[in-house]
């Protein structure tokens, strides 16, 4: 009874997750089975554990341009943006620094709800600055809305949902020289940019290891020296105090080799993609009626595509789209689904009419030619289909 | 007459709950070679006041979502659970809440049947290309020729379930012609009885989640206390009167209380009122509760608004048939004379005990449906 005919199925949201590289697989293996101490015991089993541990920060620390002692393995990127929020906010609290945190509306959840709360629960004051028409902050509105009691900037390297690029450099210049902890959440980035921390002056980076053909359950924070840092997991010493809880040290070793692996796809998967990705757009957008690029032109992820499209509900499109096989995302962490528009496409002063209908088609290594050959045969259907149907009852 | 039975292969979205009804649906939908889709909609309920209990729609709740997907993944059918919390509230509770302050004793599922299934999800299912909705309700549709110069060749009719005990064709009045056009009923055909071994059959679960004459948005206590705290402001307490206009006690405020209804009158125990009293009126233009001897309940006639005709056109004439005033109510006697403004009076030969304004009365031909409204006023 089972319905078993075959179907097309095309991968296509690779920025909401990545299938772990073989190698990964393999570089993990050991350690879910017979090396599967606990890197904090003292005894052989520890030590083997430790000793896999240590390297995978080395690893991750030259991948970032890095310290080993400035990397922290987290249970997730969702976690990294957290800790390093809300470590940076209370030492700053204990050390009597000031209050006054500032960044954009355009952030992750994991940024935005992190902030809301330290406004509302702990009194620090929060500043959403303004994005322009591509979902990109003004530098020169951070350097305006900086004061003397302003101790922690958090601006995204790349948007989620729109893929747009921000000055994260600039930005990170500005507030090295005014001693002003920055943070960055460049979760979407290392499969398809080199990062390296010092070029991006960031003092705290959050990253996502399934982001990049890595397992998922781990995150890394980037934590450079020096930074006043307060713990907000609390328990053991793991991970020098700074994040408490048993480390997952397979998760850690696949991690590291993931992005010595993406380290080496880079250079001919970001081209690659880059091309595919215009042939997406270019092909959308004369085959849609109504639709429009949401997010930069140019400056954006090499493997992002993200469009707008007037009257469309984009959750039921995505559906209309599944139903095909073919799977992507609205972009957006929202999942109260009722037809509200994105407030990160509001932000960016994109009528609400066209705001519902946000679609973001993220490719990945694997995707080929063929795959958007059936997207841009698909596609076009879909929202004449979901249109139609928007526009009978 | 026909059965309505579209070809294999076309696409059909079933509403799933996760129950035994909704279930054996898309079974056999599935089992007749349709490309199947299942959807579930995550519906509007009460915030709840302490820590711990989930919100959840009763309709809805996390484990019949769970429920409805394992099923689906059984069927190898695809799986959406979609939030529709925000126009559900709109259309069905915030107009519900509204008519108990018009001392009318609304049923909230008209319009979730109007606007939400046949509306907010119809439209979902035909965004993904489906040709046709499907529920578990129990009712069927069947077409027989259309009169003369009509738009459509056929007409189609809306049937009770096969199984009168389970037949939910009452709350299904609201539907026409297009609805019944891109609508299926799979186990309206079968008896409660047929259906549980059909989920046997196909190796779905049987058991059933325990039924609750509760609202499905409500999460805590019975919807009086709902009023209560969402809707404070419709109920204010009055007058309770007998019919000689004497004033013998106080109501708490029209909302909690319904025709029909003895319990929880705050009376005077006089002997005066040794009979038992029962509500035969709200009067919002007094904010009163009018009482009365159980022989003074009930009436004959009844003035429908809103009138809905499931063919599309009102009668021309007055129509001998029979009608419920209510979901559970048994079915009377009567003749319907259609009024002007989508009105129609309604005469019973005896009189209906449970009338009361603001239900809905269903006039049906023997199986068919011919429409229905809402009770306007009791004589």
């Amino acid at each position: 009874m089972t319905k078993t005919s075959a179907r097309r199925r095309v991968y296509l949201d690779y920025s909401a997750t990545t299938p772990v590289a073989p190698e990964v697989v393999q570089a993990m293996q050991p350690y879910l089975t017979d090396l599967f101490g606990n890197a904090a015991s003292l005894h052989e089993f520890g030590r083997e554990a430790a000793a896999a541990l240590d390297e995978a920060h080395i690893v991750t620390g030259c991948a970032l341009g890095a310290r080993a002692s400035e990397i922290v393995f987290t249970g997730c990127g969702t976690e990294a943006d957290n800790l390093a929020l809300r470590g940076a906010a209370f030492a700053a609290r204990q050390h009597g620094r000031g209050d006054h945190i500032i960044s954009a509306p355009t952030e992750h959840h994991a940024v935005t709800s992190t902030l809301e709360q330290l406004q509302q629960l702990f009194g620090f004051e929060v500043t959403f600055l303004p994005v322009d028409g591509c979902g990109r902050v003004d530098p020169d509105d951070v350097k305006r809305a900086l004061r003397r009691n302003t101790i922690l900037v958090s601006i995204m390297m790349a948007n989620n949902e729109i893929g747009t690029l921000e000055p994260i450099a600039e930005i990170g210049h500005m507030c090295r020289e005014r001693g002003v902890i920055f943070h960055t959440d460049a979760v979407q980035c290392p499969a398809y940019l080199p990062i390296d921390v010092e070029a991006l002056q960031v003092d705290l980076m959050a990253l996502s290891s399934h982001k990049f053909y890595g397992p998922k359950g781990v995150g890394i924070l980037y934590i450079r020296e020096g930074t006043p840092f307060v713990p907000t997991l609390t328990g053991g010493g793991h991970e020098r105090g700074r994040r408490a809880g048993t480390v997952n040290v397979a998760g850690a070793v696949g991690t590291a080799v993931a992005l010595e692996y993406v380290a080496q796809q880079r250079e001919t998967q970001a081209p690659r993609l880059q091309r595919l990705r215009d042939r997406l757009i270019e092909g959308v957008l004369a085959a849609v009626p109504d639709a429009r690029v949401s997010g930069h032109p140019h400056n954006r992820l090499p493997h992002h595509a993200s469009f707008v499209f007037k009257g469309v509900d984009g959750e039921t499109l995505l559906m209309a789209l599944d139903v095909e096989g073919i799977a992507v995302s609205t972009g957006s962490a929202c999942t109260s689904g009722n037809p509200e528009p994105s407030p990160v496409l509001l932000a960016m002063g994109i009528p609400s009419e066209w705001a519902l209908g946000g679609l973001r088609i993220s490719l990945g290594y694997h995707t080929s030619d063929e795959d958007l050959d059936y997207v841009l045969e698909k596609l076009p259907r879909c929202v004449a289909q979901v249109r139609r149907a928007m526009s009978e009852l | 007459m026909t059965v309505h039975l579209p070809p294999a292969g076309t696409r059909v979205v079933v509403a799933m709950s996760g129950g035994v009804d909704s279930s054996v649906a898309a079974a056999l939908l599935v089992e007749r070679g349709y490309d199947v889709i299942g959807i579930m909609l995550r519906l509007w309920a009460e915030p709840s006041q302490g820590q711990g209990k989930e919100n959840s729609n009763r309709c809805c709740a996390p484990e019949a979502v769970a429920d409805a997907r394992a099923i689906a993944r059984q069927l190898g059918i695809p799986f959406y659970d979609i939030h529709a919390e925000s126009v559900f509230k709109q259309h069905v509770v915030d107009p519900w809440i509204t008519a108990y302050g018009e001392a009318a004793t609304p049923n909230p599922c008209f319009n979730c049947n109007r606007f939400i299934r046949f509306g907010f999800l119809m439209q979902r299912a035909r965004a993904l290309g489906a040709a046709y909705l499907a529920t578990g309700h129990y009712a069927r549709i069947d077409t027989v020729p259309a009169e003369p110069r009509s738009e459509l060749p056929v007409r189609y009719r809306l049937l009770k379930g096969v199984d009168a005990k389970k037949d939910q064709s009452y709350v299904l009045h609201v539907l026409g012609q297009r609805d019944l056009a891109r609508a299926l009923f799979p186990c309206g055909e079968f008896t409660k009885e047929h259906v549980r071994d059909l989920a046997r059959r196909f190796g779905l679960p049987v058991a059933e989640r325990a039924e609750s004459q509760d609202l499905c948005f409500l999460t805590q206590g019975d919807y009086r206390s709902f009023l209560v705290r969402q809707a404070p402001d419709v109920a204010v307490p009055g007058p309770i009167l007998n019919t000689r206009g004497e004033v013998i006690g106080r109501h708490e405020g029209l909302p909690f209380y319904t025709v029909g209804q003895r319990r929880g009158l705050d009376i005077a125990p006089k002997s005066a009122h040794a009979e038992p009293l029962y509500v035969l009126r709200l009067d919002s233009a007094r904010n009163a509760l009018i009482v009365g001897r159980a022989d003074e309940l009930g009436t004959r006639r009844l003035t429908v608004r809103s009138m809905h005709y499931v063919s599309g056109k009102a009668p021309t004439a007055p129509v001998r048939c029979t009608a419920k005033v209510r979901y559970k109510a048994r079915e009377a006697s009567c003749v319907l004379t259609p009024l002007e403004n989508g009105a129609a009076q309604v005469e019973f030969d005896e009189v209906q005990r449970d009338a009361t304004p603001g239900q809905g009365l269903v006039a049906y031909d023997g199986d068919e449906v011919i429409g229905g409204g809402i009770i306007a006023r009791t004589e």
